[in-house]
């Protein structure tokens, strides 16, 4: 990945704006699906209206998915503006909301955006003019970013986004992307026509789509500075159940799509990407089994000593022999991995154009693999049990 | 897949394998450096030993008032926490570890020789305890008597701790077996006027051993092995 990253290091400059006086720019519908998204959509949707777009070229399509708070009530109040159009249907998740959208598109691109996430006001120039770059390109996959990361759940996301930024990226230049995320993913509306609409696909709709893409050999790349923001769940739980969905989804479609695993003609996807997720989520696995593995054994070593010797709290010495430094082949791949870890977030952070303070760095380093091994683990039981995800 | 992402795929194989190499050979090396240092104490402690007998035969004849802890060797403590960490490092069964292990334990033995040699010539009551244990057989109250025996060094540092692997297949620890009566029950300790088997706890080490509460001074030498090993 580095290697690419080097190979490719000139394509890191910033997007060029697409020129908004060009007649010939493509039309561009943006489907936005909820489903009790009341304190967010209308936020959503002025991110939409302040896009630096030709309105006549823009539209944006509200699908209610059948909410059960006042979400179309909230809706409603916005179906006076030309670009708007809303629709209402019964509840089937949010795939069928985006085919819905989908189908009444007429325009060159369609897009879609989670209800929770707003648009910076020049993303969508920077990736029209990715797709006036390559016309062989069906998608662009935007830069995802934490929307006010105002508690320590949310900062953590925040590193773990603007590493997923700097990773996207260079996966874009493999041609491995494999999600071409809910907010704010454009294609070319004729990919549909080619190899269909959203499916249901384990509640990972969009990691399905674009793995599908890949075996119809359709290129999707990202544009690394087309800005979005999503609310992150603020409490632990919520992210886990969010993040036990993508991980299911993430299982499930491999099995699905098992095809593009070491397949010659699907590239990087099937010889990087999906091998490499699924070898750092067993990597976690047993990362975590030896942990507590070790740390069981520590603990046990301490009682034990306890019991026969009492407890002596002792200050640390600070006579240090380097004989006993703990300098091995472990320790010194470690230590390499941690340097090439904040090298690599030094570049994500040029890259997002971010701010991650030490803290924050910290405990994503130190905790967020632990807490990742929760869903991690649950994603096999749940695979081997066969039991389905719910989307909140 | 382009012939450009082959060619990425071995580069990136052959720079990942020589990080790897790379790391595992220093961390040889630094293998190798512990090894070294280990053997140059065992020789500061051969010479310190050696030294100590001199000195003993040249006073022969003197008071007992010019001998003291401190003609015994200093370093046993600091080579006994080295190859503690050496075999937790490169596993107990490391012929380089065995051989520095054979090595430390005859130093061990001449050290309790030379204070056995100075207790009789200022007749005093030898105040040292011999701990025998086995890496070979499961032995989990040997790890518990380590940790005894580690924290009375800690409380006396005047006690003179020899810790023995019963298995260590050297002759001079076989003969110190026969004198002591050993049997082959582990953890083994042999105090001063008898041997116990099994774990002992700390009241009853002090209850057998006399004057140990005399030991506490830390004035003296601080030898023999205050990180008793564990197995």
């Amino acid at each position: 990945m580095l290697l690419t990253l080097f190979e490719h290091r000139k394509s890191l400059s910033p997007t060029p704006l697409v020129n908004t006086q060009d007649k010939s720019l493509p039309t561009v519908t943006i489907v936005v699906p909820c489903f009790n998204e009341q304190n967010t959509i209308q936020r959503t949707v002025t991110s939409l209206l302040q896009l630096d777009y030709p309105k006549n070229k823009l539209s944006i399509s509200i699908v209610d998915d059948g909410s059960t708070d006042s979400t179309w009530e909230k809706i409603q109040t916005l179906q006076n503006n030309p670009q708007i159009e809303i629709f209402k249907k019964e509840n089937g998740g949010k795939y069928t909301a985006l085919n819905y959208g989908i189908t009444k598109a007429t325009t060159d691109l369609v897009g879609c955006l989670d209800a929770d996430s707003f648009v910076s006001s020049d993303a969508l120039r920077k990736m029209v003019q990715k797709f006036q770059d390559n016309t062989e390109v069906m998608a662009i996959a935007p830069a995802v970013k934490i929307w006010k990361p105002n508690n320590m759940i949310r900062s953590v996301q925040y590193v773990e986004y603007t590493y997923g930024i700097f990773i996207k990226k260079i996966f874009s230049m493999l041609g491995a992307i494999h999600v071409t995320p809910g907010p704010f993913s454009i294609f070319r509306r004729k990919v549909f026509a080619e190899i269909g609409l959203f499916k249901h696909a384990h509640n990972t709709e969009d990691m399905e789509i674009a793995l599908r893409m890949h075996r119809h050999s359709k290129k999707i790349e990202n544009c690394h500075d087309a800005f979005v923001y999503t609310v992150g769940p603020d409490t632990f739980r919520k992210l886990h159940t969010q993040r036990l969905r993508w991980t299911y989804g993430f299982l499930r479609n491999s099995i699905d799509y098992k095809d593009l695993f070491f397949n010659k003609k699907n590239g990087n996807i099937g010889f990087l990407t999906l091998p490499f997720s699924v070898i750092s989520l067993v990597g976690v696995v047993i990362a975590l089994i030896l942990s507590i593995f070790i740390g069981a054994q520590n603990l046990s070593a301490s009682i034990q000593r306890w019991s026969v010797v009492g407890f002596h709290p002792r200050l640390p010495s600070f006579n240090f022999d380097f004989f006993f430094a703990p300098i091995n082949g472990f320790t010194l791949i470690t230590t390499l991995s941690l340097v090439i870890a904040i090298s690599m977030l030094i570049g994500a952070q040029r890259i997002a154009q971010g701010n991650i303070c030490l803290r924050d760095f910290t405990f994503y380093m130190a905790l967020y693999p632990f807490i990742a091994a929760t869903w991690i683990v649950r994603s096999f039981y749940n695979l081997v049990f066969m039991k389905s995800t719910s989307w909140r | 897949m382009k012939k450009n992402d082959i060619i990425k795929y071995i580069l990136a194989f052959v720079i990942t394998g020589t990080i790897f190499i790379t790391a595992f050979l220093l961390s040889d090396r630094l293998s190798a450096n512990r090894m070294e240092n280990i053997r140059s104490v065992e020789d500061r402690i051969s010479i310190d030993i050696l030294s100590s007998e001199t000195q003993f035969a040249l006073l022969r004849d003197s008071s007992c008032k010019q001998f003291s802890d401190s003609i015994l060797s200093q370093e046993l403590n600091t080579l006994a926490q080295k190859l503690d960490f050496m075999e937790r490092d490169l596993g107990t069964e490391n012929d380089e570890v065995l051989h520095l292990k054979r090595y430390y334990s005859l130093l061990q033995i001449k050290d309790y020789i030379l204070m056995h040699q100075l207790s009789e010539r200022c007749s005093i009551k030898p105040t040292s305890i011999i701990y025998f244990y086995s890496n070979k057989e499961e032995c989990p109250d040997c790890v518990k008597q380590a940790y005894v025996l580690s924290y009375l060094r800690e409380k006396y540092p005047r006690l003179r701790v020899y810790a023995f692997d019963y298995d260590l297949n050297l002759s001079a620890i076989d003969t110190l077996i026969k004198l002591n009566k050993v049997e082959r029950r582990f953890p083994a300790l042999v105090l001063p006027d008898n041997v116990l088997y099994g774990f002992t706890s700390i009241e009853n080490v002090e209850k057998h051993v006399p004057n140990i509460k005399d030991l506490s001074n830390t004035n003296a030498s601080s030898s023999a092995s205050s990180t008793i090993s564990t197995k």
